[in-house]
């Protein structure tokens, strides 16, 4: 009993007494479409330099960037990682936490694909297609009707009769906002839908109109022939191998990861891959960020290092280890890198 | 029933022969034995297929493909100054060691004399991203041996280690960009000059996290001194804890409607689920008491909320089970009530409270859900603690955690490695089950 109670006596000073040192490693979270790209990084950083590998957690796009505007300190994160834009409403947020510069890193291109199983039928879709498919309302003799098409050919007759279950990432994923804007509100607007519906929205100004026709645009069919997935891409797979209609909307490098298992259709008649993405011929991509801290710059040891050694050619370049995985080199790098040098904050270069 | 009392009524019917309803009732007898042992062989199916399945799976991930190749440490490369001073050796990346790599894999082709088209750039790719940084951390570490050839065995890569394995197969890369069907020849080639095999990886039980791009480099080492640290946390709170409460609520507290509700309080507390404690841990030790994120300190606190209640029943239970006529014998022979708690019904009861307290822990050590939310899910177990206050408070992960991870990732191998991780992890839990129902059999007293 004693010897129990001298044993957690001395875990209580030992956490006392090095509670009061510094933290030493950088502490990132955020997307989880970020994530292996920043845990590469980490690892070579911690590789090449005297710092500790810094620590990344994943949580979604939304869940880094509140985290990281909790406020400045060594309670909180550096950096947050993100597979969209920080949002006005979220440096509001920051400002009142007291997180106010804040220094935005593009690393790169993200496409986003669309695959089913490898030995099912092959697909070339364009946005209409999607939108015919799984939009809860369609527009039939110019008046909106419930969408009741149930196999691909009813939505396209070149399509083979394969009845329509798509599994596509949940609200919290920052894939979802792209999907709905590159593919669904796209298809949305091709088919005249989205006049349609503008023109009977209801709203007093012009804005209001044509944010709820957006809005009516992107609500999906609740019938279950549009599945959302929360979780990983891992569980998308893993519902396309059950369900072999299935077609699941995958990052590219997941894709390219597991190519034994999927095969990948084509958006408006683009081969999706790194090239297509990079010219920006393929449709589906999203440019990927984090962002730093930049109270926490000179506080925490190594952090600038790591947001240069990030984006340096060797690293983030067309030939580094995050292009090999499958992130699309950003063009203008070397501007990025600029800013991270002058730590250019949020703001100052608008 | 003796033969002396010689009964006058003659029986109507034997008792040996059946009749109607006793064949009815002996009939649901046999029924009944026939649905238990149904049952106890559908237990044993499901347990044998899921051990086939764990192991089936998990244990490639105990054997890995190495490649063996001498390297000869270009001074000209390593050391330009030729000052051996180790800031300026440090200077040079990992990316200044694959030029080095590349040409000892084509110095040892051409020394076995395999004869390939594929160019050195092609021939590397089959090696481990970590082959650099594994040949950086040695020129660092023994800077005397730059200028001299050295014999090194580095991983291949988690497609070769697939081919290997059977994972991959030259049907499967069709339309795999990170390797060809020429490749794969150019490992057999390999495979037959013995310079490519496949043996035990230790670095897999004792090694770090690995990212996304080397799964082959991947151990559960760092994860496991987390779930340690994490244990011995949960052991040093909840043991004192939970025995100092049930021994006053046992054996002093007066009974009355205060200690009623804290008892039946306890009982709920024990079937609150886990994930609840993790968002209680998450709102008071992280935000509002600030201690750091990721820590097996605040694990260990998380989780010795989730144990304590556990600890507290089991304890209660082997107190009560010890007779009074031990506790009225000691007060009798003129003990003070906490004289004859201590020196006569705790030692009694203490293989119970240990049994009860293992199993706890076990319980703790394969908990996940509490961890998702104080931050221990991520690429977070790559640098190995190195003193106490370290293990205790730098961010780390835990087994089961590092486990949820490795089964998220893209890449196929490291779903091997999640099996195997959880080969540990049952043992671990088999082990301390043991233990448990050891302690019990050899030290429990009947009465």
């Amino acid at each position: 009993m004693s010897v129990k109670l001298t044993a957690s006596a001395l875990a209580i000073a030992a956490v006392a007494a090095t509670s009061a040192a510094a933290r030493d490693q950088v502490q990132v979270a955020g997307s989880s479409t970020v994530l292996p790209y920043a845990s590469i990084v980490a690892e070579a950083f911690g590789e090449n330099f005297d710092f500790p590998t810094p620590v990344v957690e994943s949580g979604g796009s939304s869940a880094g960037l509140k985290r990281f505007c909790e406020g400045v300190g060594e309670n909180t994160i550096d950096v947050a990682n993100a597979s969209r834009k920080i949002k006005d409403k979220e440096i509001k947020k920051c400002a009142e936490n007291g997180v106010t510069d804040i220094i935005e890193v593009r690393i790169g291109y993200d496409g986003i694909v669309f695959a089913s199983d490898l030995n099912g039928n092959n697909f070339e879709f364009t946005p209409t297609d999607w939108f015919l498919a799984l939009s809860d309302k369609v527009m039939v003799d110019g008046k909106m009707v419930e969408n009741t098409a149930k196999t691909w050919a009813d939505v396209n007759p070149n399509f083979p009769a394969q009845d329509i279950q798509a599994f596509i990432p949940g609200t919290k994923h920052g894939t979802r906002e792209v999907f709905e804007d590159k593919v669904i509100l796209a298809g949305c607007e091709a088919t005249g839908a989205f006049e349609h519906i503008l023109a009977h929205a209801e709203g007093d100004t012009a804005k209001k109109k044509k944010k709820a026709a957006e809005k009516a645009c992107i609500s999906l069919r609740t019938d279950g022939r549009s599945v959302d997935i929360d979780g990983d891409y891992t569980e998308t797979l893993a519902r396309i191998e059950s369900n072999k209609d299935g077609i699941g909307v995958f990052g590219l490098a997941f894709y390219e990861n597991n190519t034994d298992k999927l095969q990948v259709a084509t958006m408006s008649g683009i081969v999706p891959s790194t090239e297509s993405i990079s010219t920006g011929e393929y449709p589906v991509s999203r440019p990927l960020f984090f962002y730093v801290k930049k109270a926490h710059i000179g506080v925490i040891p190594g952090l600038k290092e790591y947001a240069e050694f990030f984006i340096a050619d060797e690293i983030a370049g067309p030939d580094g280890p995050l292009s090999e995985y499958g992130l699309v080199a950003d063009p203008e790098l070397s501007d990025t890198q600029n800013a991270v040098a002058d730590e250019a904050i949020l703001g100052s270069n608008m | 029933m003796t033969d002396t009392s010689h009964s006058s009524a003659v029986p109507t019917s034997s008792l040996y022969a059946h009749d109607a309803r006793t064949k009815k009732r002996n009939a649901a007898e046999a029924r009944f034995k026939a649905y238990g042992m149904v049952a106890i062989a559908i237990g044993l199916i499901m347990l044998v297929t899921l051990m086939v399945t764990i192991f089936g799976k998990g244990l490639g991930a105990f054997q890995q493909t190495f490649i063996t190749m001498n390297v000869e440490l270009l001074e000209s490369k390593l050391d330009k100054s030729g000052t051996r001073d180790l800031e300026k050796i440090k200077k040079v990346s990992t990316f200044g060691y694959a030029p080095i790599i590349k040409g000892a894999f084509q110095t040892t082709v051409d020394a076995e004399g395999i004869e390939t088209a594929l160019k050195t750039k092609d021939m590397a790719k089959l090696l481990s991203k970590s082959a650099a940084s594994q040949l950086r951390d040695f020129v660092i570490e023994n800077p005397d041996k730059i200028g001299t050839t050295v014999e090194f065995r580095f991983l291949a890569n988690s497609r070769v280690d697939g081919y290997l394995k059977g994972r991959v197969t030259r049907d499967s890369i069709a339309n795999d960009k990170n390797i060809t069907s020429a490749q794969l020849d150019f490992v057999d080639q390999l495979r037959a000059a013995g310079v490519l095999f496949k043996t035990f990886n230790i670095d897999f039980i004792i090694g770090a996290d690995a990212s996304d791009q080397r799964p082959e480099a991947a151990g559960i080492g760092v994860a496991m001194m987390g779930s340690l640290f994490m244990m011995l946390v949960v052991l040093a709170l909840a043991l004192p804890i939970g025995v100092a409460a049930s021994m006053y609520l046992e054996e002093f507290a007066p009974q009355n409607i205060w200690t009623d509700i804290i008892e039946v309080n306890i009982s709920n507390l024990a079937a609150v689920p886990s994930i609840v404690f993790g968002i209680l841990g998450l709102a008071v030790f992280i935000n509002y008491m600030h201690l750091p994120q990721s820590a097996p300190l605040v694990g260990g606190l998380v989780l010795t909320l989730m144990t304590l209640p556990t600890i507290i029943i089991s304890t209660r239970a082997s107190l009560k089970s010890v007779p009074p006529s031990i506790r009225d014998a000691a007060l009798g022979v003129g003990a003070s009530k906490m004289q004859s708690v201590f020196h006569h019904v705790l030692p009694l009861a203490a293989p119970g409270i240990l049994t009860g307290t293992i199993i706890g822990l076990a319980q703790a050590l394969g908990e996940t859900a509490p961890l998702l939310l104080i931050g221990m899910i991520g690429f977070i177990a790559s640098n190995a603690p190195t003193s106490i206050g370290e293990g205790l408070l730098s961010p780390n992960s835990a087994m089961p955690a590092q486990i949820y991870e490795w089964a998220k990732r893209a890449d196929p191998a490291f779903y091997e490695r999640a099996w195997g991780g959880i080969i540990i992890l049952l043992l671990f839990l088999v082990t301390m089950n043991t233990i448990a129902v050891i302690l019990r059999r050899r030290f429990e007293r009947r009465w």
